[in-house]
């Protein structure tokens, strides 16, 4: 079964305006991988040049920051949605 | 006049044009407003500052946004108290207290609602809003009361009461999400993206942050154009801090502090959110999001955007970062009140209990001269100090019963 994946404002150009993307994939780092392969240009986006996570980016699996849970590793199961949100600050 | 030249992501250092925008579309860095400091240099002067109102628009030249009188209450240009007593319990030497519980809606925040919403009707925004632990919450709803804007104010459900209702009052939206603040802020991110309003701590952001200088500024002024040796300032986003920093090293490129000024930048948090704190002290360049849990609510983020830079600010400037408990903040907020007469919210407890402990740990010296940002009133955080604090004494109404209870007063 197909997750969805929320894309960001800040990205819609590389998804040619759609806000979300149906991929298959059983974690972050797969799914984010599918993206890359619907729609070329996020991983420069999302990745710095460690392979990691750019440090303002952020990705949710069911509302739950990935830095919480197992990162790229992170599991997602079927009907779970993920979201890459930046981050925004205030107080 | 506004000198603002553009604005420029601080991660990767792409350029934009001035723009309702908050982060890099490259790589979602925060942007940074730039300005050109030459015009800026010829236009001000330490008379045409003091000429201007008692409130942070004096400052306007070095703020990026037309002063708006519909959304200025006045916030801004508080008390600068020198601390005797408070120094002499902390064993320090010249300590002043920067007394922003004063303004308008009694935080530090409505210095940077009334740049952000100055902005907002500038780019034709119609509605406000904010995510917020509060304070924000209070000057958002009262600013667009002010101006006649609708607000939508979002805020975690389980914040203080005396914050639901000083934000309720003022009759826009307030909406109580289930969750903590980053949720909040994680929904108000995606909401921002989805309805047509001036959200001061999203889309307005990188204008909103400004505002944070003119406590700098203050300071500087009020010293007589000088700058304090080190400064203690509560960290939650690391924005407040961030731009303390950038506030006294800005005074001295445009030429209204003679000196380059040498001030040593530390910051409070509280352990039980305190990302920031721990990142410095394991001296790391990852800053690990935190479920916060303290009483210092106004200060729970677990997920600070700003926090590398209020690193990169205490390190460029050899200062330090303390983290103290909740007791600890609630001792704070005694002291200050019962040496100072100053009645601080949890976050001034925190500024106050991790200056206790940087003073106690040879950070903060007693040769040096030192400010404390208290950025929010007592009374919006009733709740933490009500259990400790009660009558002296309950008596009936004669003069007896008082007699009684205080035998070893002498009479006269």
């Amino acid at each position: 079964m197909a997750v969805i994946v929320r894309i960001p404002t800040q990205l819609r150009e590389l998804s040619g305006g759609v806000s979300e993307a149906s991929l298959e994939g059983s974690t972050v780092s797969e799914l984010l991988s599918a993206l890359e392969t619907a729609h070329p240009g996020f991983n420069e986006r999302l990745f710095d040049d460690t392979g990691g996570l750019r440090r303002f980016v952020n990705v949710f699996v069911a509302d739950e920051d990935v830095r919480f849970l197992d990162g790229l590793d992170t599991a997602v199961g079927d009907g779970q949605t993920v979201s890459i949100i930046p981050a925004v600050a205030g107080g | 006049m506004v000198h603002v030249q553009g604005l420029r992501c601080r991660e990767c250092g792409r350029e934009y044009e001035v723009a309702p925008i908050y982060t890099c579309e490259w790589c979602f860095g925060p942007l940074e407003v730039t300005y050109d400091y030459e015009a800026i240099a010829s236009a001000v002067s330490r008379e045409s500052i003091a000429a201007g109102p008692l409130s942070i628009w004096r400052y306007q030249d070095l703020l990026p946004v037309e002063r708006n009188p519909a959304l200025d209450l006045g916030a801004g240009f508080t008390p600068l108290v020198r601390a005797e007593r408070l120094a002499d319990e902390l064993g320090l030497g010249e300590v002043w207290i920067k007394n922003d519980t004063v303004n308008p809606t009694n935080s530090f925040k409505d210095r940077v609602t009334t740049v952000a919403l100055s902005k907002a009707v500038e780019f034709g925004f119609k509605t406000a809003a904010c995510a917020s632990t509060g304070n924000l919450a209070n000057a958002v709803a009262a600013h667009a009361a002010h101006a006649g804007l609708p607000s939508f104010v979002f805020i975690p459900a389980d914040l203080e009461q005396g914050k639901i209702v000083t934000t309720g009052v003022y009759g826009g939206n307030v909406v109580a999400i289930d969750g903590n603040y980053d949720d909040v802020n994680r929904l108000c991110a995606e909401i921002a993206g989805t309805y047509p309003w001036a959200f001061v701590n999203v889309n307005v952001r990188t204008f909103y942050a400004e505002g944070s200088k003119t406590l700098a500024f203050e300071t500087a002024e009020q010293l007589g154009w000088e700058t304090p040796d080190h400064v203690v300032v509560p960290v939650a986003s690391g924005s407040l801090l961030t731009k303390i920093a950038k506030g006294f090293s800005e005074l001295h490129t445009v030429g209204l502090l003679e000196d380059e000024p040498h001030v040593r930048v530390s910051g409070a948090q509280a352990t039980g959110c305190s990302p920031v704190e721990t990142a410095w002290r394991e001296g790391t360049d990852t800053i690990k999001p935190v479920k916060p849990s303290t009483i210092a609510k106004s200060l729970a983020i677990g997920n600070p955007a700003d926090g590398y830079f209020a690193i990169e600010a205490v390190r460029e400037t050899g200062g330090a970062l303390a983290a103290v408990t909740d007791g600890e903040i609630v001792e704070g907020i005694k002291l200050l009140a019962r040496t100072e007469g100053i009645f601080a919210e949890t976050a001034g407890g925190v500024t106050i209990a991790s200056l206790k402990k940087l003073a106690e740990s040879g950070v903060v010296r007693p040769d040096e001269r030192v400010v404390a940002y208290i950025t929010g009133h007592g009374l919006k955080t009733i709740e933490a100090v009500a259990p400790t604090v009660a009558p002296t004494a309950v008596i009936a109404p004669s003069l007896d019963a008082f007699h009684e209870a205080f035998p070893s007063i002498e009479e006269k």
